[in-house]
């Protein structure tokens, strides 16, 4: 068996074996299941979140969007979008001179800067930058846009790589911004996807909803998928939907 | 306002919640003047779908009026002030899917599309009042709602026409009609149809539209054979037979039915062994469906035949006769309701007067009876076809 399949079953066994003891203990309302309860959804928590140890630095991904390889050149080139749809990107600001300085949102409002340049840039077709020497974040992009067949619209293709250099604080930040870089860069794919085609990315934060228990307000807590900072989008994308048209 | 919510399996309550806002431009909030628990509502009180959390407000059948609407909504597609009815299926109009009238398969609306990949390889569209897995949007059971992409999905309603007649077209009558639509019916078919609430009552019927020679309808409440018959429709009370396929069989001249319509999904019953095995297995969380009826159908259909499956399905089933399905060539067509395609086609013909959708109601209750009445519909009792809930009443039920 190939390592990353046995890991994949123990993530899996711990996942299913830890909701169950979960939930067994929550239908006991007692300080005994309780304690079961408690076990069990840490358990399916580790497993759920839980990473392969043979991570890879690289993450390749790509989507299909319903709009013209000029459209989505013209929004990526411009480096101010990219909060618009980079979760945990909180501001992006480009200097004459060609600097491109990012600011990242770690967990309870960390921060980490780094700064990068154009490497390639050829119109409605590809555009990379990388980190400057000496950054923080070695944080290297490449985005190649191709005309789908058919007229059904671009086929985006992200290649990036991503590696915390210095040590401490910003080191551990890094790290936790790196622990699924594949799910958020199509997360973030998936939301860049939404807002060219929509104008608007869909959410459910901040609608109104019944009491929850404290499980599932403890569960929201701690939820890897829960906004490192709070989206304020909607001036934000009217003004980008502007933009686009 | 007041909202109907999931406080877990079993647990309905009526809570007072935080108004809906605007949360992005294409939004709209619609005051809501009837709202209907459906059938699939059912699977998430008894506690079967995943992804469901405590406080989830329910409801995906309803209608009102906009009061409230977004800065990227063009005047002439919404305004404050229209008579709207909600699709079920929350659609952005704009993706691949979309373009495609695949409506109910749409790319965009699901923000927690990653769920269902997980489940399902891709995401069907976001849902109303559902699980978390399709969306998690605030549902319609409740005096107030946010109405996401509201450009695309609600359908303006002309006045004097009462809300019974039109709150259906919000899911049970689209869904009945495209799960007849999906039977594929040409000339002389006999469709047969398993189940006989809300959707399948609209199915019989959408059949007939559609030119079917003779519907057979399947239950076991004689109140629901009845309002079958009354639209036509030949009937089986699957309890007083001993083999459904047999019966089917003697009743087609051996040829079998030429469309088999799944009005039933992951909850059928059944007096046979199987039943006890898949609720064993439901019960142990090793089965997430109870595929009796999908059987059956399979079983049941003449060579060649379609199978049509609106009834809902969540997960990985056991012992589905694939040898029949493959040996005996046939077709299956199933999904959510591509909603807006049907919406406003049907709802020209009930202003031609071709159906009435009001015959299925029932009961009629305010926001306060809605608990008590999951239940009287989930256990059949007081001849409950149909719930419509007026959400702002505070009246005695009407029957």
């Amino acid at each position: 068996m190939n390592p990353t399949r046995s890991i994949d079953i123990q993530r899996w066994g711990a996942v299913l074996g830890g909701s169950t003891l979960a939930l067994l203990g929550l239908k006991r309302r007692s300080t005994v299941g309780m304690a079961m309860a408690l076990a069990g959804g840490t358990l399916a928590y580790l497993g759920a979140t839980s990473t392969s140890p043979r991570r890879d630095p690289v993450v390749k991904t790509s989507v299909l969007v319903n709009a013209s390889p000029e459209d989505v050149y013209r929004f990526w080139r411009n480096f101010d979008n990219l909060p618009l749809f980079m979760r945990h990107i909180d501001s992006v600001r480009t200097s004459p001179g060609g600097r491109i300085s990012f600011v990242a949102i770690g967990p309870l409002g960390t921060q980490i800067v780094w700064d990068a340049e154009i490497s390639n840039d050829i119109p409605n077709e590809a555009l990379s930058w990388s980190s400057l020497p000496g950054s923080e974040l070695i944080v290297d992009c490449s985005v190649s846009i191709a005309k789908a067949a058919a007229n059904r619209g671009t086929i985006i293709t992200v290649l990036m790589s991503y590696r915390p250099r210095s040590s401490g604080v910003s080191r551990t930040i890094a790290q936790f911004l790196a622990a699924y870089p594949s799910f958020w860069i199509k997360q973030d794919l998936r939301r860049f996807k939404a807002l060219i085609e929509t104008g608007e990315i869909p959410t459910i934060e901040g609608q109104t909803h019944g009491p929850r228990s404290a499980a599932v307000a403890a569960l929201r807590f701690a939820d890897p998928d829960q906004p490192i900072h709070r989206d304020s989008h909607i001036n934000e994308v009217l003004n980008a939907l502007r933009r686009i048209a | 306002m007041k909202a109907i919510c999931w406080m877990g399996t079993e647990k309905m309550s009526v809570e007072t919640v935080p108004d809906p806002n605007i949360l992005n431009p294409r939004d709209a909030i619609v005051r809501i003047t009837s709202t209907c628990i459906c059938g699939s509502d059912l699977h998430l009180y008894n506690g079967y779908i995943p992804t469901l959390e405590q406080g989830d407000i329910l409801g995906h059948e309803f209608m009102g009026e906009v009061v409230e609407v977004g800065g990227g909504i063009k005047r002439d597609k919404l305004k404050v002030g229209d008579r709207v009815v909600v699709p079920f299926t929350i659609a952005c109009g704009r993706c691949f899917f979309c373009e495609r009238q695949l409506w109910s398969c749409c790319d965009n609306s699901n923000p927690n599309y990653w769920i269902a990949e997980q489940m399902m390889g891709y995401s069907p569209s976001g849902l109303f009042g559902y699980t978390h897995m399709m969306g998690g949007y605030s549902g319609g059971q409740a005096q107030y709602a946010r109405v996401p992409y509201a450009d695309v999905g609600p359908l303006k309603l002309p006045d004097g026409i009462p809300d019974d007649k039109l709150v259906f077209l919000s899911d049970i009558f689209p869904t009945g009609y495209m799960g007849a639509e999906n039977c594929n019916i040409q000339q002389g078919d006999t469709v047969a149809i398993w189940g006989c609430g809300p959707v399948a009552q609209f199915a019989i019927r959408s059949a007939f539209m559609l030119g079917a020679e003779r519907v057979i309808a399947i239950d076991r409440f004689d109140y629901r054979l009845r309002l079958a018959e009354a639209a036509g429709a030949e009937t089986i009370n699957y309890e007083e037979v001993d083999s459904i396929v047999e019966t089917l069989k003697d009743m087609t001249a051996n040829i079998g039915p030429d469309s088999c319509l799944d009005a039933v999904g992951m909850e059928a019953h059944s007096d046979d062994f199987m039943y006890l095995i898949d609720k064993t297995k439901q019960a142990m969380r090793i089965e997430s469906d109870r595929p009796i009826v999908l059987r059956q159908c399979i079983q049941a259909c003449r060579k060649g035949g379609t199978v049509s499956v609106p009834g809902v399905y969540a997960g990985f089933d056991d012992k589905i006769p694939m040898g029949s399905f493959m040996n005996k060539a046939l077709t299956m067509k199933t999904g959510q309701t591509h909603m807006m395609r049907y919406m406003k086609p049907l709802l020209d013909r009930i202003e031609k007067g071709d159906i009435d959708p009001s015959f299925v109601v029932s009961h009629r209750v305010s926001i306060e009876q809605a608990p008590q009445m999951y239940k009287t519909f989930r256990d059949k009792q007081d001849y409950c076809t149909k719930v419509v809930l007026d959400p702002w009443s505070n009246g005695a039920s009407v029957h």
